[in-house]
């Protein structure tokens, strides 16, 4: 389990989040939704360590703080929002340098699968900045995914925690993308994705946790979340949720209508 | 099928192609080396001297002084500054994640000018217990340490380096110890400004045992230090943040990149003046060829720049014999062309 408990994070002087509690379950997608500038991204980063928070984190019953570096790249993988690259570094380059992050470093098949999975075969002799911003960031993806490669290790779950994983994706690869972390789940890994696309977050994930103004507004399973109220509330705009037949969540954007 | 033969045919390409490299130019410093120590303004040969030594006749007492006590500890200077500049380039270019980046952007140079020219004007004035031959490379030493550390302490807040803080720092303490080097100057007489002139042109020519024995082990920890860092300056190439996602000890690899480099740099201009070029050039054009991996570059980069520093000071050596050229002279001439090559042949790729 991924828990963070009362986090405060204060940036410039300004408070950008004002005591969040957030879990996520292993074998579980969580997406964190919410308008911009909500604080989203900058939950994930202080579960990863990246900006200095107050307040508990916890990942698999241990501290995070109390974590070294390389003890905690042995257990999750991080995907930036803004993937840079200096120097010209090949593909198959990028993605051996999360391979010897993590501890499966003996499996020297592991970035060709890895780029496999994110639809980049073939990529690897290509040059990193030569890629389209979407190839990229999928790139960046099968790095991470090198490093963490199996779910579960020692019956101890590992995780993802990805910042936008597919905002500047295609469609297509959006699903790639979506369902290559539903199998992570599935497999006992935990994932924790920051979202920008709610229909795709009510598709794929199992826990939604809503953000607005530094604090958390929602948090539950997508049916539960994906309401009138909680996401016009949340938006600051009006907002209607329909349901498919299946009875999955969507929401279509629409214009009010002039009287 | 075609996909995955492409990919095994693509990984393993660059990297062993690196590793090629490493005999290839171990091999190259081997030749400079002989020519070093074969070429030189008295006319002594080498080969001659070996085949003596081969057959057993002693040596002459001039071949002795000119291979032993003139052209040795140059040949190994110009191995320990060469090595050194372009090892510091490639550490200080992976640091800054810039290519461009040289071993005077973290104020080394400046610091050791001011040193120096501090050396020349002032040492005059001390008592002659206090000057000696020593004073210079001492004093530059320490003005390049000196602007260093200030730079580094400037740039680190909470245990936290700040590599664009330390970038544009470097940049007005460069031009605080030029405006105070200035002033020196400006007060220097007739023959203090040729020894700074000189001392800013670059030199080997005072080459001693003496001073080997002080740059060689600062350069050669400075170097062990370095090719350490290899796996580290690939992940600061990702950024800092993803590169302490995977593990790396960011801070560690930072402080231990700017000590390494501030090393081997200081002691190469103390003992040698100012060399322009080596650092930007040596690791530019070994990426071009085996790729920006800094695990094979940076041992790459000192094998190549003591080469090309050996072939510049033979060159200095002969073209105006039986005088010399400064050898910071012969370095820029022929650095600064291929600099620009580099950056038109390849404009997109530095695009900042």
């Amino acid at each position: 389990m991924l828990r963070a408990t009362d986090i405060r994070v204060r940036i410039g002087g300004k408070p950008i989040l004002q005591g969040v509690d957030f879990r996520a379950e292993s074998g579980q997608v969580t997406a964190i939704v919410g308008p911009n500038g909500s604080g989203k991204s900058t939950l994930l980063k202080a579960i990863t360590g990246e900006v200095d928070s107050t307040g508990g984190l916890e990942i698999n019953g241990a501290d995070i703080r109390r974590r070294k570096p390389w003890e905690l790249a042995a257990i999750r993988g991080v995907l930036p929002q803004a993937a840079v690259l200096s120097f010209p570094f090949q593909v198959g380059e990028v993605v051996r340098m999360g391979l010897r992050a993590g501890i499966s470093a003996s499996r020297s098949r592991l970035p060709e699968m890895a780029l496999a999975a994110v639809g980049l075969e073939g990529y690897a002799g290509r040059l990193y900045q030569e890629l389209s911003g979407g190839e990229q960031q999928r790139a960046q993806l099968a790095r991470v995914l090198c490093q963490v490669w199996e779910p579960l290790v020692d019956g101890q779950p590992r995780w993802l925690l990805l910042d936008e994983p597919v905002a500047s994706l295609d469609i297509g690869h959006q699903l790639v993308v979506m369902q290559l972390l539903r199998r992570y789940a599935e497999g006992g890994g935990g994932v924790v994705a920051v979202m920008h696309d709610l229909n795709l977050s009510a598709m794929f994930a199992d826990r939604m946790t809503v953000m607005a103004r530094g604090r958390v507004t929602a948090s539950g399973a997508p049916g539960e979340v994906m309401t009138d109220a909680v996401l016009s509330a949340t938006y600051g705009c009006e907002l209607r949720v329909n349901a498919a037949p299946a009875g999955q969540s969507f929401l279509l954007p629409h214009m009010a209508v002039a009287p | 099928m075609a996909a995955t033969e492409q990919i095994a045919l693509a990984l393993p390409d660059r990297r062993s192609r690196a590793r090629r490299a490493h005999l290839v130019l171990g091999g190259g410093l081997a030749l400079a080396c002989l020519l070093s120590l074969a070429v030189g303004a008295s006319g002594t040969s080498l080969w001659g001297a070996l085949e003596k030594l081969a057959t057993g006749v002693p040596l002459t007492a001039a071949e002795q002084t000119v291979l032993w006590t003139i052209r040795m500890p140059r040949m190994l200077l110009a191995i320990c500054v060469g090595a050194g500049l372009a090892v510091s380039g490639a550490v200080l270019q992976g640091l800054f994640r810039n290519p461009l980046a040289d071993p005077g952007i973290v104020g080394v140079s400046a610091g050791a000018g001011l040193g120096a020219i501090s050396a020349i004007v002032l040492g005059a004035a001390l008592p002659a217990v206090l000057s000696g031959p020593w004073l210079l490379p001492l004093a530059a030493f320490l003005g390049a340490w000196g602007a260093t550390g200030l730079l580094y302490a400037v740039a680190t807040r909470r245990g936290r380096t700040s590599v664009a803080t330390m970038l544009l720092a470097g940049i007005a303490l460069t031009a605080m110890a030029g405006a105070m080097s200035g002033g020196l100057i400006y007060m220097a007489d007739d023959a203090q400004l040729r020894d700074v002139t000189f001392w800013q042109l670059g030199s080997l020519a005072g080459a001693t045992w003496a001073k080997l024995a002080v740059a060689a082990p600062v350069t050669l920890a400075a170097l062990l230090l370095a090719v350490t860092l290899g796996r580290g300056l690939n992940g600061l190439a990702l950024g800092e943040a993803a590169a302490g996602h995977m593990g790396l000890p960011v801070q560690r690899i930072k402080a231990l990149a700017i000590l390494a480099a501030a090393a081997a740099t200081g002691a190469a201009v103390a003992v040698s003046g100012g060399i322009a070029f080596v650092g930007i050039v040596v690791p530019h054009l070994l990426r071009l060829a085996t790729g920006p991996d800094h695990e094979p570059l940076l041992p790459n980069a000192a094998l190549l720049g003591a080469s090309l520093l050996l072939v510049a000071d033979v060159i200095s050596r002969v073209i105006v014999a039986p005088a010399e050229l400064p050898i910071g002279i012969v370095t820029a001439i022929l650095g600064a062309p291929v600099f620009l090559w580099i950056l038109l042949r390849r404009r997109g790729l530095v695009d900042l």
